[in-house]
């Protein structure tokens, strides 16, 4: 047993209310260890520590509700962190009712989902929850019994004391334990004990979602609801200069076109504020189909968006940042990046002397990898429901961060933060793009101005070419062989538009003696959010690839090599801040190895790679085809360290769809502009994998352990990229450098 | 605008609607039924799924005056209570994560089981690739397809 007082985090809260009718509630808020990463470097709020909050409902007629804090975009959290509660609680799962908490200014204080953090931070907290529940539950029945509480047992929903056969429901009890006071320390079970986490559980709304019940933003409805469109500029770079909406308003069903200003001149941007176009033009009607037809009447005149600089409150604090005016195109954005990787970069890193290793060099191996603009395409697109009165602000919003929007909300809305209710609708996937919840600033103000509840809906072209892309990346790997075949040194240099490809103190940095890290930035007005597994999904695919290549040109077997350098790391650590821990990579390694039977001759049309972010280890091997000149994977075997695994059923699910994801943005992901203007408007444009090119089997294992629970929301998804590329070696002799895969293959 | 009579999920239904509205905004935004999902607008997502007259259709790219009396299901008619076949087995697999396109997905699968109650991978593979799900679930739906099909007859 693991005793965790409930009072010692550095502050924490739990709360016990009777509810009428008996009962009981417990509300918790705990700050839970967050380690900074990149998708949530730029909350502005506490650095290391998020706050994370919850509630318990016990009822007389012993029903148990437990409200899930976090947004759902598909991880599958409401199963899982109700999952720890229950544990401790020693409630009857079959009969556990889970709820989504809405966004609530005085109760949920901080509320996100991302950067793979859910089920680290929840961890500790929500078993205490259980635990205290339990423990006051075992106190009300001791008392009514007038037995000692370890006489007791609790179990499925029930206190039992066997001596006397008798048992009673925690319904029961509730009413007296809310007037108990909280028991200073509580226990946690060993994981050993454990009878619910661990085991696969079913996903909890998974009815509802195969009945086709309401559950997203765009199936919310009230009375008297408008929808609403916005139209945005046709091409980055350009801005709203005036519009015509006459022939529009006169149409069937519309009530309204006019302008919005998304936010207010001279508003700090936060990080999670991003949008490209601030000036758009509002549709207002009674139904989708009118307003689709009505905004296509509207006449609009664009211009030439000039250079601004605009005020952004980001990690380091405040500065400003300057948006190029100007038409990009994708050509010239790769043009730009070759120059940029001629030129000097900053420093990032420097270990040993790797100029003298490199002219010491027997052979120099040098790559360069690049990949295009990435969008999110979540199948439910871009929504948000608004309705703001005097009396309050009303929003169905699907965001991953709803947090992180109330200081916009205030600022940009007029609106005092206790006036804000916000329910978080479960949402039709987010993968990064609904961190950035500029729709909700859209929805409100176009709530305001026609005072009626709206519902703001994005077309698919709205949300694909809106911006809040991944970046579009650029690297080079070099490496110093001396005469013994024996990696001596390696430099990475790199950059992106417009943010930086590279992590400095990833894997290989602090397994090779001389090493240097290099990059640099080339600003854009087409703008950027993070994207499943930031960064770490390119650099990735470009250092697995080379570390492939490398192992081959010095006759190395590509797992072997890569233990071989872990093995340096993990004894004889070259440098600081190395971000991995070296025997849980090599850890995955080895399972890949042993699940895959990996060997020489098996290795056909087979490649491998692996990665560490957001906490927990990957490793895949993927064996490809090729039919008709179009390449397929066949299979998949994959490795994972995430620490304890919660509920393996969701934690496999979540693994095979990253592993899915990774092959179809690998080989067909990308957008493209020319003077501005997104080339991919629609899905009939942009290539998403689809069952045909889907995987015949993805063997998923779990390192086993009992290291605390980290996420998989992202860490299998970045070597996906290069494991395929490796295969794909094997298959056709072709190494591949620049993605989309397929473009770069099938180009003769 | 014009009064349209359809038969969806066995009920006559009335929505006074432009004769250009797609079923899908028909049944979203006129009928209350919202499991029919929005994706793309241009049948390339599969997420508007419906049955017309028990065949498999893309509910974005058929007007509400091309349906006439030909019958229309969606995934609240599919079943009284989720307790579809093609819907048990979707929840046995545990197949979805975001569940969005899910509606849609099922839609395809139960029409492919109507006229192939025996289909192999290539042919579900065939059937099921206008149905794109973004979370990747396409292994699982794979599975539940054939899982449903081996149950309905047993």
């Amino acid at each position: 047993m693991e005793n965790i007082s409930t009072n010692n985090s550095r502050r924490s809260f739990l709360k016990i209310t009777s509810l009428t009718g008996g009962g009981m509630m417990i509300g918790f808020s705990w700050l839970a260890n967050l380690i900074p990463n990149e998708a949530l470097a730029e909350i502005a709020a506490p650095k290391e520590w998020v706050e994370l909050t919850g509630f318990i409902k016990i009822t007389a007629d012993n029903e148990i509700t437990i409200f899930c804090p976090n947004p759902e975009f598909g991880t599958n959290v409401m199963t899982s962190l109700p999952m720890m509660v229950a544990e401790e609680l020693e409630a009857d799962w079959k009969k556990i009712k889970v709820e989504m908490g809405d966004y609530d200014t005085p109760r949920f204080k901080s509320q996100f989902t991302g950067g793979s953090r859910a089920m680290n931070m929840a961890w500790v907290p929500l078993r205490t929850a259980g635990a205290t529940a339990r423990m006051l539950l075992l106190q009300a029945a001791a008392n009514e019994w007038n037995v000692s509480v370890s006489e007791l047992t609790a179990s499925n929903s029930y206190v039992a004391h066997k001596a006397s056969n008798k048992s009673v429901t925690y319904g029961a009890l509730a009413a007296a334990a809310a007037k108990l006071p909280k028991p200073e320390k509580v226990s946690l079970k060993k994981i050993s004990d454990f009878t619910l986490l661990g085991t696969p559980q079913k996903n909890v709304v998974g009815k509802n979602i195969v009945s086709g019940n309401p559950l997203f933003t765009l199936d919310y409805k009230q009375e008297g609801m408008l929808i609403a469109m916005v139209i945005h500029p046709p091409a980055f770079g350009m801005k709203l200069k005036s519009f015509d909406g006459t022939v529009a308003k006169k149409m069937a069903g519309i009530q309204d076109v006019f302008e919005i200003q998304v936010y207010k001149d001279g508003y700090t941007r936060a990080g999670f504020d991003t949008r490209a176009f601030n000036n758009l033009v509002a549709v207002v009607g009674k139904t989708t189909w009118e307003v689709i037809n009505a905004r296509k009447k509207v006449l609009v005149e664009w211009e030439a968006m000039a250079t601004y600089t605009e005020s952004v409150a980001g990690r380091g604090g405040k500065k400003m940042e300057t948006i190029p005016g100007g038409l990009e195109s994708t050509d010239e954005h790769l043009a730009q990046m070759n120059e940029m990787q001629k030129k000097p970069g900053k420093i990032l890193r420097k270990d040993g002397d790797p100029e003298a290793a490199f002219a010491k060099a027997k052979k120099i191996l040098e790559r360069t990898y690049s990949a295009p603009f990435l969008s999110h395409n979540p199948m439910e697109p871009i929504s948000c429901v608004a309705h703001i009165t005097d009396e309050k602000a009303f929003f169905v919003a699907p965001i991953q961060i709803p947090e992180m929007m109330k200081q916009n909300i205030i600022a940009n809305l007029d609106i005092p933060a206790e006036k804000i209710e916000m329910k978080l609708a479960r949402m039709g996937g987010g993968f990064g793009r609904r961190a950035y919840g500029h729709y909700i600033i859209e929805a409100g103000l176009i709530s305001k101005k026609v005072k009626a509840p709206v519902k703001l809906i994005y077309t698919r072209e709205d949300d694909m070419t809106n911006g809040i892309y991944r970046p579009t990346y650029m690297v080079s790997f070099k490496a110093a062989i001396d005469e013994n075949n024996q990696v001596t040194a390696l430099h990475i240099k790199g950059g992106g538009i417009p943010e930086n490809s590279i992590h400095e103190n990833r894997f290989p940095a602090g397994s090779i003696e001389n090493y240097m890290a290099e990059g640099w930035d080339i600003p854009s007005n087409i703008t950027i959010g993070a994207f499943r597994a930031p960064r770490s999904n390119f650099i990735a695919s470009a250092e697995q690839s080379f570390l492939d290549e490398l192992a081959e040109t010095i006759g190395k077997d590509p797992i072997d090599f890569r233990i071989e350098l872990l093995q340096k790391a993990k004894t004889k650590p070259v440098g600081k801040n190395n971000e991995y821990d070296a025997a849980r990579y090599i850890g995955v390694l080895e399972l890949v190895k042993q699940k895959s039977n990996w060997s020489q001759s098996n290795n056909k049309n087979r490649g491998v790679a692996a990665y560490f972010c957001h906490s927990s280890y990957a490793a895949h091997v993927v064996e490809v085809s090729i039919k008709d000149g179009q390449p397929q994977v066949e299979n998949v075997v994959t490795a994972m360290d995430c620490g304890f695994v919660v509920n393996p059923e969701g934690a496999k699910n979540m693994v095979e769809g990253a592993v899915v994801d990774g092959i179809g943005n690998a080989l067909y992901g990308g957008m493209r502009f020319e003077k501005g203007v997104p080339m991919q408007k629609n899905l009939n444009q942009y290539r998403i994998i689809r069952h045909k090119e889907t995987p015949k089997k993805i063997d998923v294992h779990f390192v086993q352990n009992t290291i605390d629970p980290t996420g998989l929301g992202e860490p299998p998804f970045p070597p996906v990229f290069a494991a395929v590329a490796n295969a794909l070696y094997k298959a056709t002799g072709k190494r591949l450098y620049n993605q989309p895969y397929l473009k770069e293959l099938t180009k003769s | 605008m014009a009064k349209y009579k359809l038969k969806v999920n066995g009920k006559m239904m009335e929505a006074e609607v432009d004769p250009t509205t797609p079923v899908l905004w028909v049944l979203r935004d006129h009928l209350n039924l919202v499991g029919t999902k929005y994706g793309c607008g241009v049948g390339s997502c599969g997420a508007c799924t419906i049955h017309l007259n028990g065949k498999a259709m893309k509910s974005c790219q058929l007007p509400v005056a091309a349906v006439a009396a030909q019958e229309i299901t969606t995934i609240e008619g599919l079943s009284e209570s989720g307790e579809h076949p093609v819907q048990k087995a979707w929840l046995s697999l545990d197949v979805a994560q975001c569940g969005y396109c899910q509606t849609g997905q099922i839609m395809a699968a139960s029409a492919l089981l109507k006229s192939k109650p025996h289909p192999t991978d290539e042919e579900i593979e065939t059937a099921m690739n206008g149905n794109i799900c973004r979370c990747g679930t396409y292994v699982r739906i794979k599975q539940a397809i054939q899982s449903a099909a081996k149950n309905a007859h047993q």
